[in-house]
């Protein structure tokens, strides 16, 4: 096995792990929010559509290269912005929070 | 250059992790989104510097981001609250779309004999990327009911899902033997899709919400799977992020519904059940309906009340009215409150997002377990457009469906008030039994329409 791949299992088993952890306490009420968000975060499947549009050449790649370009492009930008459309919703409600007893 | 790469993909890995614990907290929630998007930003940046561009691969990545931030953007912004659950499901399977087409855009360029630790990742990623993509796909046609939001199932549905599966198993194992022959990756694409489709079909609409939530997993794994095909850090750290919160995030979404995820994924629930309990309300028992007077009357005399907002309520958008409602009552010094079931709208949390829309006031917004023994103290339990979330069936009825679904306790009010458009059952299309409870009121319409009406009775019952 090259270093190259054990590195990169040692990344994706941390990242379970990390993931797993970092949302293990989120309130119902974030559900729907932390989804989007999460969502908005798979988009960097655009870092890959432009690897792979980068060097297209021939009608197949490019047709490929463009249609996944368009569609990650889509994911990440439509994801993060109705995450923040969920959350913007939240924002007055902030102060009021901070005297109430969280849960 | 390539250390400054990797030390930016670092970066962004740790600007996901932060935003994701963010995310989490409703304080935080806000910038969390900022700190994730900011994480993409850099991650894109970094990847760009190494790059051999063509000069057709400049103009396709140009138009593709050109036409995606425009449909992303638009979308985004355009789209009503009460649609944001399919448009998320939409925005997911874009994106497992997209890890689909990298994998075989990598496999075309291995040729005809990759490593099988190159070949496999990106034959899982066309996979798991295209069954998340027609799944999504089903999921926001179902939610916008651009087809019937009841499952669609049929004899033997299992056992063709099944042999769907063992297919696109045997048609990897093929694949990865004799590897690179574009004509089986087309073959294996379809049949994917094929399954993604099959596989949300006997889901019913009111769980699509976790359908999504495994499907955002799903992508997630996909875009690990296409970063390990790359050899790309960030890909395979974002994807495995998204992969491991997403499941953990689906299985609390079904706890919260109180059912297992494989009830939720193979019981065609909401498909009518020939149990003893769903059928027992239809023997010509009687309702109460009553006037928006008598209800305006009982709700202007009485000191606690508390409103149940469900998914009648968020698509008739009467959120704003049941705030008007609520405030009219409160000057009157009635004590108001909503009890927000975990599932109520059509995604946990949903319905907070939209009453705080309304600017209904954080305080009053209260979740089930704070709320539930205060029931037989109010007055009135004032149901807007909810249904199986008061549905006792899911408390006394083994036969059910529903049954064992933790419920809102409104039928230990001392009235309820059950504002509906129909008789007919809700998203889950079970009869609900208190409906034909003597202490309930009928009070049919459209829930906005008909909180106006109150609105106007509470004021002449001054």
């Amino acid at each position: 096995m090259s270093n190259e791949l054990l590195n990169e299992i040692t990344f994706f088993v941390l990242s379970i792990f990390v993931g797993i952890e970092v949302i293990s306490k989120v309130p119902t009420i974030l559900h729907t929010p932390l989804m989007s968000g999460t969502n908005a975060i798979h988009g960097i499947i655009l870092v890959g559509a432009i690897v792979i549009a980068a060097g297209a050449s021939s009608p197949v790649t490019i047709a490929l290269g463009l249609v996944a370009v368009t569609l990650a492009t889509t994911n990440v930008v439509g994801g993060f912005v109705v995450t923040d459309r969920m959350l913007e919703m939240f924002k007055g409600r902030q102060a009021q929070k901070q005297t109430t007893p969280t849960k | 250059m390539r250390t400054a790469i990797s030390l930016a993909y670092l970066v962004a890995a740790v600007l996901f992790i932060v935003g994701l614990k963010q995310l989490s907290s409703p304080k935080g929630a806000r910038n969390g989104n900022f700190i994730a998007a900011a994480g993409m930003v850099i991650a894109l940046v970094a990847t760009l510097p190494l790059l051999n561009f063509t000069s057709a691969g400049v103009t396709i990545i140009l138009i593709g981001i050109v036409i995606g931030t425009a449909v992303g953007a638009v979308g985004a912004r355009m789209v009503k609250m009460t649609a944001i659950p399919q448009m998320v499901a939409l925005f997911n399977g874009v994106g497992g779309g997209a890890a689909a087409l990298v994998a075989v855009a990598e496999l075309l360029r291995m040729g005809q004999h990759p490593a099988f630790t190159e070949a496999f990742p990106s034959i899982f990623s066309i996979v798991i990327g295209s069954i998340s993509f027609a799944g999504s796909m089903v999921a926001f046609a179902k939610l916008q009911e651009l087809m019937t939001g009841t499952p669609i199932t049929y004899p033997g549905q299992q056992v063709v899902n099944g042999i769907l599966a063992a297919a696109i198993f045997g048609f990897v194992i093929a694949v990865l033997a004799v590897a690179s022959v574009p004509f089986s990756f087309i073959a294996l694409m379809v049949l994917a899709l094929v399954l993604g489709v099959a596989f949300v079909l006997p889901i019913g609409g009111a769980d699509m919400p976790v359908v999504i939530s495994l499907l955002n997993a799903f992508t997630g794994l996909a875009v690990a799977a296409s970063g390990f095909t790359l050899n790309n850090f960030a890909l395979i750290v974002a994807g495995t992020l998204v992969g491991a919160s997403g499941s953990l995030l689906t299985k609390m979404m079904s706890d919260a519904m109180g059912r297992s995820l494989a009830n939720v994924l193979f019981g065609a629930f909401g498909k009518s059940h020939a149990g003893a309990a769903a059928i027992a309300g239809k023997e010509g028992r009687s309702v109460r309906s009553g006037s928006a007077e008598d209800i305006g009357t009982l709700l202007a005399y009485s000191q606690r009340v508390i409103i149940v907002p469900g998914y009648g309520l968020a698509v008739a958008q009467a959120q704003h009215a049941a705030r008007e409602l609520a405030e009219l009552l409160e000057r009157r010094g009635v004590e108001v409150s909503y009890a927000i079931h975990p599932v109520a709208g059509r995604m946990p949390g949903h319905m907070n997002v939209l009453l705080a829309e309304a600017n209904v006031p954080y305080e009053q917004l209260k979740e089930m377990d704070e709320i539930n023994d205060e029931f037989k103290n109010a007055d009135v339990a004032l149901i807007v457009g909810a249904n199986d979330v008061v549905n006792p069936s899911a408390r006394n009825a083994p036969g059910s469906p529903i049954y064992g679904m933790p419920i809102l306790n409104a039928d230990q009010a001392k009235n309820i008030i059950f504002m509906k458009r129909s008789m007919r059952p809700g998203f889950a299309g079970i009869d609900n039994d208190l409906m034909y409870d003597p202490k309930t009121v009928m009070f049919f319409g459209d829930a906005k329409d008909s909180l106006t009406k109150l609105v106007a009775a509470v004021k002449a019952a001054a």
